[in-house]
């Protein structure tokens, strides 16, 4: 029943009329329901395949599902990779017993599809994943949150009233829409909104998981992470094992960008390597860096990235991490330099302005950053660069300095060869040239726009 | 009486740069481009926790607390 993804379907990775989509054509587990009938699984289907969500009797230790989880080895699929068992437990142990479950499908990575696809395709599995976290840690109240701009929410509110109605679901699930800005997907910003604040990283501690939304306990998960735990709860850690490395179990869904005919999301087996991955989406022409991660991750040259095992530790011996679950492939004739200027234009213009370094130090490494891909550099000014990529790190209240400066020394390091071309003879062809590869929504935010 | 190695917290959301810090605890402190502090890793003792709490009392914006050092 279940695809093996070494022998996907035939289904195109193609939307309506022929034009390439984001929605990938190959998965296993997650995506099952798309490779086999290409249409978004309805709930008869999803029964049908997966059976009703399994109820769990509570005994005198821990919850069963949390156990379950803890033997899965499941990590966090939002970014930091955090054992997910982890997470619960903390929930589940808060003194007050009043708790909040947010799902987190915001994913406000411009490179990202995975989050939007999975609750297109799969949505019942995230539902699902939402009301099991809930039981698990005692939550009455869930929340599930998805940007405004993807026309999710409406659909999703139907199939949460279609699931009340039918009583699969004990408890409510709120289907909303926060603010749709590159740092508002950060755990304490989406808690912060939906306890009536904005939706800006706040300082930790206190945790979410003692005090959240409304000052109560809050799990605050990725909507894969409740997917996969959706898939735990029926069918067993051992199950789940059969996929993936020892360190790094199960599936995962990563997004192929860039240059590459099949463009799309995709579910992929950890321990894959990222060649095999690649070429899944059939990458055009010899690559020469693949982005891992997304705009917080890491750019290596295409032949070291291609040799890495897709997995925690497979990326970590590169000095990257899967982070958003993006491996975006950049042609030869690009300069990765530009991409990278303009990544850090955009993260900079997406800080939420509260914390110095991030404030006024990400646009003007970004601006230095701008002047070496596309000015006429010079030797003091990218000295000043270094030192100021190095000063970005741990120095706001959230990640978003650091994961800019961990892309701006990655390229700097990656491609010290061509720095130093741009240092002598100025932009190269490709700086000037080259159409933009990766995504850079242009947005003003205002201060209002974070409520 | 050995006293517990403590570490410097800065809040950097409720810090405005003003910068009195780097004055009053320069073993630890320095300032960036823009008057932000930037902060040498490690545990305070002896001397330094005298200047460390100097700092800490002086931050017009609150945003300095000495905690306990982690293991």
């Amino acid at each position: 029943m279940i695809t093996d993804i070494r022998t996907p379907q035939p289904t195109p990775g193609r939307g309506r009329a022929g034009r390439p989509s984001l929605e990938g054509a190959h998965g296993e587990r997650l995506l099952a329901g798309w490779s086999r009938t290409g249409a978004p699984t309805e709930l008869p289907e999803h029964l049908d395949r997966h059976g009703p969500v399994p109820s769990f009797t509570a005994h005198d230790g821990e919850h069963p599902l949390i156990e379950e989880i803890a033997r899965a080895g499941l990590a966090g699929r939002g970014g930091a990779g955090f054992p997910t068992a982890k997470k619960l437990r903390a929930v589940a142990g808060a003194k007050r017993t009043d708790r909040v479950v947010v799902a987190n499908g915001m994913e406000s990575e411009p490179a990202s599809a995975k989050d939007k696809t999975l609750l297109r395709l799969a949505p019942q599995l995230v539902l699902d994943g939402i009301v099991l976290a809930a039981d698990a840690v005692g939550a009455r109240q869930a929340h599930l949150c998805v940007a405004p701009d993807t026309g999710l929410d409406q659909r999703l509110r139907e199939l949460v009233a279609e699931r009340r109605a039918l009583g699969i679901d004990p408890i409510e699930i709120t289907v909303r829409t926060p603010p749709h800005h590159y740092v508002s997907s950060e755990s304490s910003a989406l808690v912060n909104w939906l306890g009536g604040g904005e939706a800006k990283p706040t300082t930790t501690p206190p945790r979410t998981a003692e005090r959240g939304v409304g000052g109560l306990p809050t799990l605050v998960d990725n909507v894969e992470t409740l997917a996969h735990v959706a898939l735990i709860a029926r069918y067993g850690a051992d199950w789940f094992r059969e996929r993936g490395t020892a360190e790094s179990p199960g599936t995962t869904l990563v997004t192929l960008t860039g240059a590459v005919a099949e463009p799309g999301v995709y579910e992929i087996e950890y321990g894959t390597s990222v060649h095999d991955i690649l070429e899944l989406a059939h990458p055009v022409g010899d690559a020469q860096a693949v982005l891992v991660g997304g705009y917080f991750g890491t750019w290596l040259p295409a032949a070291e990235a291609a040799a890495l095992e897709y997995s925690a530790a497979g990326l970590a011996s590169a000095g990257a991490s899967s982070g958003a679950g993006v491996l975006a492939v950049l042609p030869p004739h690009a300069c990765v330099l530009a991409e990278t200027a303009r990544i850090l234009e955009y993260l900079g213009a997406q800080s939420s302005r509260q914390c110095g370094p991030c404030l006024f130090g990400l646009p003007a490494t970004a601006g230095d950053f701008a002047q070496v891909a596309f000015g006429q550099p010079d030797r003091e000014g990218t000295e000043r660069l270094e030192r100021r990529v190095e000063l970005l790190l741990g120095r706001g209240a959230c990640k978003h300095p650091d994961g800019a400066a961990r892309l701006a020394a990655s390229a700097l390091r990656t491609f010290a060869p061509h720095v130093r071309r741009h240092l002598k003879w100025g932009p190269c062809p490709a700086a000037v040239d080259a159409r933009p590869l990766l995504p850079t929504p242009a947005e003003t935010i205002k201060d209002g726009d974070w409520r | 009486m050995k006293r517990t190695a403590r570490r410097l917290v800065i809040d950097r959301i409720a810090c405005t740069g003003h910068g009195l810090c780097a004055e009053l605890f320069p073993e630890q402190l320095a300032l960036d481009d823009w008057g932000y502090p930037i902060q040498s890793p490690g545990p305070i003792a002896g001397g330094d926790t005298r200047h460390a709490q100097r700092a800490v009392a002086a931050c017009p914006a609150l945003a300095m607390r000495l905690e306990a050092a982690r293991g």
